[in-house]
């Protein structure tokens, strides 16, 4: 027995213990990580918080504050208390809150402690989009053509923006993660977009200084992660592409990249670590870059922090990141060469969040009333990274992400399978979420074929997303597993007891099946291992059912195909049914009940056109001054939401006058409930 | 056992039928004979069909098309989709009113204008009448009434539940006394039911003037949106008498009495779905107070802990959640139905099945008012657990209460005699009763809510339970009038505002991990199966009602 391998296992874990300050997924992962090393977790929460995962899953907990983020989670002081308090020898930030921040990382040393993440001096030159630029361009790294510096005043921005020329992206120079970000193709919405954009970084950062560059048309966001320690040592992790994004939010990711070639990769890893070296980093990191359709590539930014989506990179190496930084971070010398990574297989990962993807994704608040992962297979191929449990709740005061959900294969393609599949298995009710879009994203031939942009989803979607359209064999899937499941759960209710005996119970034969505008009249045959229901003449074959009656999924084969189907909720004639990821109103109706069905009357439906109704619980960030009488334009905007950290701008849809206004700034309002009242 | 069919004249024949004549011009013997001889009579049994399709078209195809028009549908087509494919028989089709006052002699339909028999939901029996608005607007006889009261009697008689359709324009003013007469007997049987077998009211159109006191007597009334309504006195005379301005739907409609009245307890969107809705709501209850609870299949075990119960409820007081996420999560597939549940929402009540057998649960609702015990919760309770213990449906009570709403409007309106009446129950019931403390209860509704002096079976708190005679705030403010109140409120709180004084008294049996609540549920409405109680002899106690 080697020597080595006996001393590792003597030696001490590199810390006792740390604290992780984040909270939901991120520092639920990063325990799992320390758990592994034998290092316990101090785990931080607001009031929203306590009976959070992240909490149950930490070895201790310190309370850090109320629930907003920028009483609890933001406040350095807390948290370095809380380190001090449980003896915590090091401090994870996580991403997001205090991991970019150059004074959390300069009190985390002058308290005596680590701070899990690279030194302060490359927080700051990294975490300044104008610095960095200048640091990058200096250390021979591409950079895109624009303004390196700061802008105050919206006179500026036209200035520039005639200087550079449409279109301009506006950022704000401490963001991240889309907030705060915008695209002006013309000097009114360079107007509009500098003051949304500061107002939006001024409420996330508590930074409104914004800059501005030239906008890249059709280009991929590739990014390049790196590891490097207090040596000298770095090396590039390879990439991730993550090109598929809404409003610049990363929405899907993968890795490697479908459109790099080796010489390209190289090229850019090589620039990553060229950063490195410049600012002396020393721990996990990512450059971002983005590529145009030529593959040249400019550097965007570098994240002095631990990306949200670094799982599909951990799948393609086989390396923990969190480990890496741990380790460094405490001392040791990078324990990987360059030459040791490789890329190993595809992965793929869905960001689910909680936002109606059919009322342009607006957030979601509320109970998970019932969330069911889908099974992890033998084979570890699918990963799940979330915060929260069956029954727990997304709260208004944090980012609406539910969870990540990566998926491993030796291919993209298979890669993609096995995200369809996992995706079709995910129960998530009672907020809304995106896996419709999700969904319908990995559908279209044209993300198979690896033919994305960053413009992607608004192309295929120019007009929002309204849900998944079936194909006609999938509508009879649906049919077909409606029947089913009507059956079945009539027989369930046929075990009951004190029947009269010889009053056997005749399943029913004939069905009518209904949603949206489709109608299936369907002729049900029992088989020996299933069933045939012939739907408008085509017979579907079903067998392999597999429903404990009652449950959210259902699978089956269906003419050799196999089918998963959420059923959400029975109803009085038919189901709600998930499948694919959107939900179907389905009817199941008995001929008889077909029959009468048409003699009964529409529901009644409040006519909305008359109200400006609130999309999303949140509070009124402002509200127009107009008076009760007053007119209004189409267009007009009349009312700013806050939710979710996200600033949402209600607009007038027709001209109209007010009748009446029924909320003030600062209120917390409700879903549908009515803001201001219209008169003719 | 070999299982019998008959060969039932559908009612979707119906639309195939040519509409038929009188009878006895329709039956002439039709070939002319040669000779003079005087025809012969028809044997009966080629007259039946005829006068058995007859039967099954009510007033008519153009006021079966005014039904249909209505959203509606006919007496019939509502059995139809109630009842179990080809299950029902019909009694009585053939009986015709004997009236013979304003012209009535010359009109007769069989049947009059109601349907009684008879049928099966998922195999299990029951009695129904269905009203036909088709024939004199479904409006009641003498003959009517006599119908009605002949399926309730067998009802009673073999231990079967009895459900009413109700669509009927009120009293067949024609016969006058007679129809009042009639009335009053199906008011005598009603009540001489309660209690003997479950009655389901389905009011599927008007119900009206005294037609509206059977429902009321009987345990649970569904509505239908929008076609349904029951009143006393219907908008006209309100106008008349009171100078209010106010729609059938506005005075009567399913909203007044969902929400406001508490007079129905369930309304749905469309015939449809509330027959829907009655079959299923059906197969919770026992068929009469003579059968335990039924049984169904089921894959939950009682094994299965849901982990989120063990911090579902918020550790600060005032915070409210979802009482019924909890009860979703203790029963068998998450299946919950609940009873009234736009009245009084500060309480929820309802049946569930644990381990397949129905079981009751009332639960203080923290969403609504803080939970508080006012008029209409109070009411509503009682009637529930009332009902429960007639039909040996055991009672699981959820706590999480801050005592009883107060204010002029309640004290006035009689909050202490109200309140009166769920002590009454609950003190009255001899069901199993298993109460589970979640959060909040204190002082007087403390004892109220199947607490452990009230008879309790089995009292458990959760560890976030706070039993104590009222909240730490307003103890201490009488306490310690005038000194350190912060402290003071914080000692309360430490001392009293958890189980364990009540676990010292044997009041509370237990405290428990949340999350095993199901299994501690199942476990013990096994051990109390065999419960036997009896309340001393009495003709009746006197609920102040």
């Amino acid at each position: 027995m080697s020597k080595q391998f006996i001393r590792s296992f003597a030696t001490k874990p590199v810390f006792d213990k740390i604290l992780v300050a984040n909270r939901g997924e991120i520092a639920c992962r990063i325990m799992r990580t320390a758990k592994k090393m034998g290092i316990k977790t101090v785990g931080v929460y607001s009031d929203a918080d306590l009976s959070s995962l992240h909490v149950a899953k930490a070895d201790e907990v310190v309370r850090v504050g109320p629930a907003p983020s920028n009483q609890s989670y933001l406040i350095i002081e807390n948290i370095i208390n809380a380190a001090k308090k449980t003896g915590a020898q090091a401090i994870h930030p996580g991403y997001g809150f205090l991991s970019e921040k150059r004074e959390f990382s300069k009190a985390v040393a002058d308290n005596g402690m680590v701070f899990i993440g690279p030194h302060a001096d490359a927080i700051d030159q990294m975490g300044c989009k104008i610095a960095s630029k200048k640091i990058a361009k200096a250390a021979g790294v591409n950079v895109i053509p624009g303004y390196v510096g700061e802008v105050f005043t919206p006179e500026e921005v036209l200035k520039i923006a005639h200087q550079i020329g449409y279109p301009i992206m506006i950022k704000a120079a401490g963001g991240g993660g889309g907030k705060g970000m915008r695209v002006a193709w013309n000097d009114e919405e360079a107007k509009e977009g500098i003051r949304l954009s500061k107002e939006e970084a001024k409420s996330a950062f508590d930074d409104d200084r914004i800059f501005i560059e030239k906008f890249i048309d059709n280009p991929r966001h590739i990014e390049i992660q790196v590891l490097a320690d207090n040596y000298g040592n770095a090396v590039y992790v390879n990439e991730r592409e993550c090109s598929i994004q809404r409003r610049n939010q990363k929405v899907i990711e993968e890795a490697p990249s479908i459109f790099l070639d080796p010489a390209t990769r190289k090229k850019m890893g090589e620039q990553a670590v060229m950063l490195c070296h410049a600012v002396k980093y020393n721990s996990a990191g990512t450059c971002e870059f983005i590529v145009d359709p030529n593959k040249n590539f400019y550097f965007l930014e570098m994240n002095t922090r631990l990306q949200v989506e670094h799982p599909v990179t951990e799948y393609t190496t086989g390396l923990d990141l969190v480990e890496h930084m741990i380790r460094v971070a405490a001392g040791e010398k990078l324990s990987v060469k360059q030459s040791d990574i490789g890329i190993n297989g595809w992965a793929t990962e869905c960001r689910v969040y909680a936002e109606d993807p059919e009322r342009g994704f607006l957030p979601s608040i509320g109970t998970l009333v019932k969330y069911k992962e889908p099974e992890i297979p033998e084979d570890k191929s699918i990963r799940i990274d979330t915060g929260f449990i069956d029954g727990a709740e997304i709260s208004m005061f944090y980012d609406p992400l539910i969870s990540k959900l990566i998926t491993y294969g030796k291919t993209r393609n298979e890669s993609i399978q096995r995200m369809k599949e996992a995706l079709d298995s995910y129960v998530i009710e009672g907020v809304n979420h995106n896996i419709p879009f999700l969904r319908a994203i990995l559908d279209q031939p044209r993300y198979v074929e690896g033919k994305i942009t960053t413009k992607y989803i608004p192309e295929m979607w120019p007009d929002g997303f309204k849900g998944v359209v079936l194909k006609p064999d999938e509508k009879e899937q649906l049919a077909a597993g409606a029947i089913i499941m009507d059956l079945l759960r009539a027989e369930k209710a046929h075990t009951i007891s004190g029947k009269l005996q010889g009053f056997k119970h005749d399943p029913q034969s004939e069905f009518v099946v209904q949603f949206l505008e489709e109608k299936y009249n369907c002729d049900v045959e029992k088989t020996k291992d299933g069933y045939i229901i012939t739907a408008n003449g085509n017979k579907n074959i079903v067998k392999d059912i597999d429903w404990i009656v009652d449950d959210h999924i259902f699978k089956a084969t269906i003419n050799n195909k196999k089918v998963v189907l959420q059923m959400i909720k029975p109803k009085p004639e038919g189901f709600v049914i998930r499948h694919l990821g959107t939900k179907f109103d389905v009817f199941v109706r008995t001929k008889r009940q077909a029959e009468l069905a048409p003699f009964m009357p529409e529901p009644i439906v409040l006519d909305t056109s008359k109200f400006l109704v609130a999309p999303m619980p949140g509070m009124i960030f402002s509200i127009t001054d107009k008076k009760p009488g007053d007119k209004v334009n189409a267009g007009e905007e009349l009312c700013i939401i806050e939710a979710m950290k996200m600033q949402n701008l209600l607009k007038c849809e027709k001209d109209t006058t007010i009748k009446k206004i029924n909320v003030k700034t600062g209120q917390n309002v409700g879903v549908d409930e009515i803001l201001i009242e219209y008169g003719d | 056992m070999q299982s019998f069919k008959l060969q039932p004249l559908q009612s979707s024949l119906v639309k195939n039928l040519v509409f038929f004549t009188p009878i006895s011009r329709s039956f002439h013997n039709s070939k002319q004979s040669l000779v003079d001889e005087p025809p012969k009579p028809v044997h009966f049994k080629f007259k039946l069909p005829a006068l058995r399709a007859e039967t099954l078209v009510g007033g008519g195809k153009k006021r079966i098309d005014k039904q249909h028009e209505k959203g509606k549908l006919t007496a019939r087509e509502r059995l139809d989709i109630l009842l179990d494919k080809d299950s029902f028989r019909e009694y009585d089709a053939f009986v015709e009113h004997r009236c013979t006052s304003f012209g009535m002699d010359k009109q007769h339909i069989p049947g009059d204008g109601i349907i009684t028999g008879h049928g099966l939901i998922n195999g299990r029996l029951a009695y129904l009448f269905s009203q036909d608005f088709t024939v004199f607007g479904g409006s009641l006889s003498e003959e009517h009434a006599k119908k009605m009261c002949k399926i309730m009697d067998k009802a009673v008689l073999v231990g079967a539940p009895v459900i009413g359709l109700n669509d009927s324009g009120g009293a067949r003013i024609h016969e006058g006394v007679d129809s009042l007469a009639g009335y009053a007997e199906v008011f005598q049987r009603n009540v001489s039911t309660s209690g003997v077998v479950p009655q389901l009211s389905v009011i599927m159109g008007p119900c009206a003037g005294g037609a509206v006191y059977s429902p009321a007597i009987t345990d649970f009334v569904f509505m239908v949106k929008n076609t349904s309504y029951m009143f006393v006195t219907g908008p006209d005379v309100v106008r008349a008498v009171c100078h209010e301005n106010v729609t059938q739907e506005e005075l009567g409609g399913s909203k007044a009495h969902t929400m406001k009245s508490g007079v129905a307890h369930f309304a749905y969107e469309n015939d449809i779905e509330t027959l829907m809705k009655v079959r299923e709501f059906f197969d919770f209850l026992p068929l009469s107070n003579r059968e335990s609870v039924p049984v169904r299949y089921t894959e939950d075990s009682r094994f299965r802990q849901d982990a989120i119960l063990d911090t579902i409820v918020p550790l600060d007081p005032n915070k409210p959640y979802d009482m019924r996420d909890i009860i979703h999560r203790l029963v068998d597939d998450s299946h919950f139905f609940e009873v009234m549940p736009d009245f009084a929402r500060n309480i929820v009540v309802g049946f569930g099945r644990m381990e397949g057998k129905t079981t009751a649960f009332v639960a203080n609702q923290p969403k609504e008012l803080a939970g508080c015990l006012d008029i209409n919760a109070s009411k509503k309770g009682a009637r529930f657990v009332r009902f429960c213990d007639a039909f040996h449906i055991p009672i699981v009570t959820l706590i999480d209460v801050p005592g009883f709403l107060p204010g002029t409007d309640q004290e006035w309106n009689g909050i202490i005699s109200n309140g009166a009446k769920l002590i009454y129950a609950y003190a009255e019931v001899t069901v199993p009763k298993i109460a589970i403390c979640v959060r909040k209860s204190y002082g007087g509704a403390y004892c109220v809510m199947s607490s452990k002096h009230l008879r309790g079976d089995m009292n458990y708190s959760w560890p976030t339970g706070e039993i104590a005679v009222m909240g730490a705030k307003g103890a201490v403010e009488i306490i310690f009038r005038g000194q350190d109140l912060k402290k003071a409120e914080a000692d309360y709180t430490e001392q009293l505002c958890n189980p364990l004084p009540a676990c010292k008294r044997g009041f509370i049996d237990d405290v428990i991990i949340p999350s095993t609540t199901r299994t501690r549920i199942c476990e013990d409405l096994e051990v109390l199966k065999n419960k036997k109680l009896d309340n001393p002899w009495k003709k009746h106690g006197n609920i102040p009602l």
